[in-house]
């Protein structure tokens, strides 16, 4: 029998009451994937889970671009675990993979060095007169979709599965290095066998692409793509994912990271506007989703609720593939109803 | 003279970011960094762990600490437990606060970062926000992102965002009192002082 590997590094994911810190990457670019996560934890799973509007970021991207000090990325993280201790929880769940490690470095260097926690203490009530517990659990969303994935599933209304041919999408999944990486005891199957996107892909009729630069990172970089000059760094990562699954001809890309979703969307359209290349025989592209709108879509939630039409990458392709029923007259609609004006077409990535 | 070994070793991070170096390289074999640039943490690892003053001032006046993308990649692999990605950061941070930083082109692009992104955070409470993503400096982000920002707040209702509204929810604006925390704890955390190290006075 097949050895699993990745069955020997689990970890523990509460089951309910969470306090949910929201992404400046998700919110700025999928900000469709953070009201889905809270709409399937809340009316699919019947879960408690609180949005505390006094939130704010917690540095992150600017303590790994080296413009924020660890003391002060660490009391920034201190006010919002005073903010979930007032709001009474003790389950906390960071939108995004960067939070995830920043909160899990506060920790872990706060269990190594607790005189560090007694200053991060005395650094928040000099600054706010706040006191904080750190939490009993700290997991990143995707955690809480992998636990649930088997409970969600009898709630679908589609599988994974190509209509057109029966057989089981080919899936490639990409996790977000700070989600593993750094601290692999905090993630499922660790760093080596991370489980956590696969299991989803699994449960739900996919199956999972092992390629060659699986676990090479997106090519973020932080300081690499926010300076302009820089960006050189970002795409030539990003190209050598794709260079790399390019044979394996995946049908989309599955992330739970922020960041990595919108760089392996939008650098593929750079590459095409660029080279002329695309990484899909067809020339549209390899749709990358979000695990939020994975489920979602896979639920019969409407894709333009979703937010899939903010993806450079076209989907339809794909919702295609599945058997997704979606009204296509409501994709550049707003709110109002009101039909905006279409996106320019880019010139060398395919749309229908 | 200032003894950069001990300055370096008041960062609190810095004895978990480099405990003993055997030079085995692996951290740059799976370093994406290494791959682009003419880079090599190992010799980093080195050069601080061999301790000496002149190689280590060349190097926080280098572009080298400059090339490291923060994947971390190497943290899961080095097989004596350092974390050459984190070294990293303890050696950019001495950079700035001695003012070594401006004496490499990497180095002083933190200008343009502490002007954006840290900007970002104490005046809207967000590190990236889509206002502050103008498709003129992002023209890799394409015409869907000209169009979701020609049409936001069209858009971002329909999905469920709080764009610019009270109370919670996605790209809400965050209340001035949070705001006022949040620049209360830069000033005492010395996050205010880093950027007077790197912007001077006048910012």
């Amino acid at each position: 029998m097949e050895k699993r590997f990745w069955n020997e590094y689990q970890k523990e994911i509460a089951d309910d009451h969470y306090f949910y810190e929201r992404s400046c990457i998700r919110q700025t670019f999928f900000p469709g994937s953070e009201a889905a996560f809270l709409r399937i934890l809340r009316d699919e799973l019947g879960k408690d889970i609180c949005d505390n509007p006094h939130q704010h970021t917690c540095t992150g991207i600017g303590y790994h671009s080296d413009v924020v000090p660890f003391e002060t990325t660490m009391t920034v993280v201190a006010r919002l675990f005073s903010l979930m201790t007032e709001c009474g929880y003790e389950n906390y769940v960071p939108s995004c993979v960067t939070s995830f490690g920043v909160f899990s470095e506060v920790l872990e260097k706060w269990e190594h060095n607790p005189a560090l926690m007694d200053q991060a203490r005395q650094y928040l009530w000099e600054a706010t007169k706040r006191e904080f517990k750190t939490p009993k659990n700290i997991v990143h969303p995707s955690d809480v979709i992998y636990k649930f994935r088997f409970e969600l599933k009898p709630r679908m209304k589609y599988q994974l599965i190509n209509r057109y041919t029966g057989q089981p999408l080919r899936v490639v999944e990409h996790i977000g290095c700070h989600y593993a990486k750094i601290f692999p005891d905090r993630g499922i199957g660790k760093a080596e066998f991370p489980y956590v996107l696969a299991g989803m892909i699994e449960a739900w009729g996919g199956t999972v692409i092992d390629y060659p630069e699986r676990r090479h990172c997106c090519g973020f970089g932080f300081r690499q793509y926010l300076i302009q000059e820089n960006r050189g760094y970002s795409i030539a990562n990003t190209k050598k994912k794709f260079q790399s699954m390019e044979p394996y001809e995946p049908d989309f890309i599955l992330t739970n990271c922020p960041g990595c979703n919108m760089f392996l969307d939008k650098w593929q359209y750079t590459i095409a506007e660029m080279e002329h290349k695309t990484y899909d025989k067809e020339g549209y592209g390899i749709p990358v989703l979000t695990y939020e709108e994975l489920t979602g879509l896979l639920l019969g939630y409407d894709p333009w609720t979703l937010g899939l039409q903010l993806h450079q990458v076209q989907c339809e392709p794909l919702l295609n593939k599945i058997g997704i029923v979606y009204k296509p007259d409501e994709k550049y609609k707003g709110i109002s109803g009101r039909l905006l004006p279409r996106p320019e077409r880019p010139e060398c990535l395919r749309q229908d | 003279m200032r003894n950069l070994i001990d300055y370096l070793k008041q960062d609190v991070r810095i004895d978990e970011a480099l405990k003993a170096c055997m030079n085995c390289g692996v951290c740059t074999a799976i370093c994406p960094a290494a791959e682009f640039y003419d880079y090599d943490p190992r010799r980093i690892c080195d050069t601080v762990q061999r301790g000496n003053e002149m190689e280590i001032e060349r190097l926080l006046k280098s572009d080298t600490i400059w090339y490291c993308g923060q994947c971390m990649s190497c943290k899961t692999r080095c097989p004596r437990g350092n974390v050459p990605g984190e070294l990293i950061s303890v050696l950019r941070k001495a950079s700035q606060e001695l003012g070594y930083f401006s004496e490499s082109e990497k180095g002083s692009q933190q200008k343009q970062l502490m002007n954006t992104i840290e900007r970002n955070i104490l005046e809207i409470g967000y590190c990236v926000h889509p206002d502050r993503v103008d498709p003129e400096y992002h023209p890799e982000q394409g015409p869907i992102w000209e169009w979701y920002r020609d049409h936001i707040e069209d858009i971002a209702p329909k999905l469920g965002a709080n764009y610019h509204g009270d109370g919670p929810g996605a790209l809400r604006t965050i209340p001035e009192t949070d705001l006022e925390e949040v620049r209360r704890i830069f000033e005492v955390t010395g996050g205010n002082k880093l950027r007077e190290q790197v912007c001077g006075e006048e910012q």
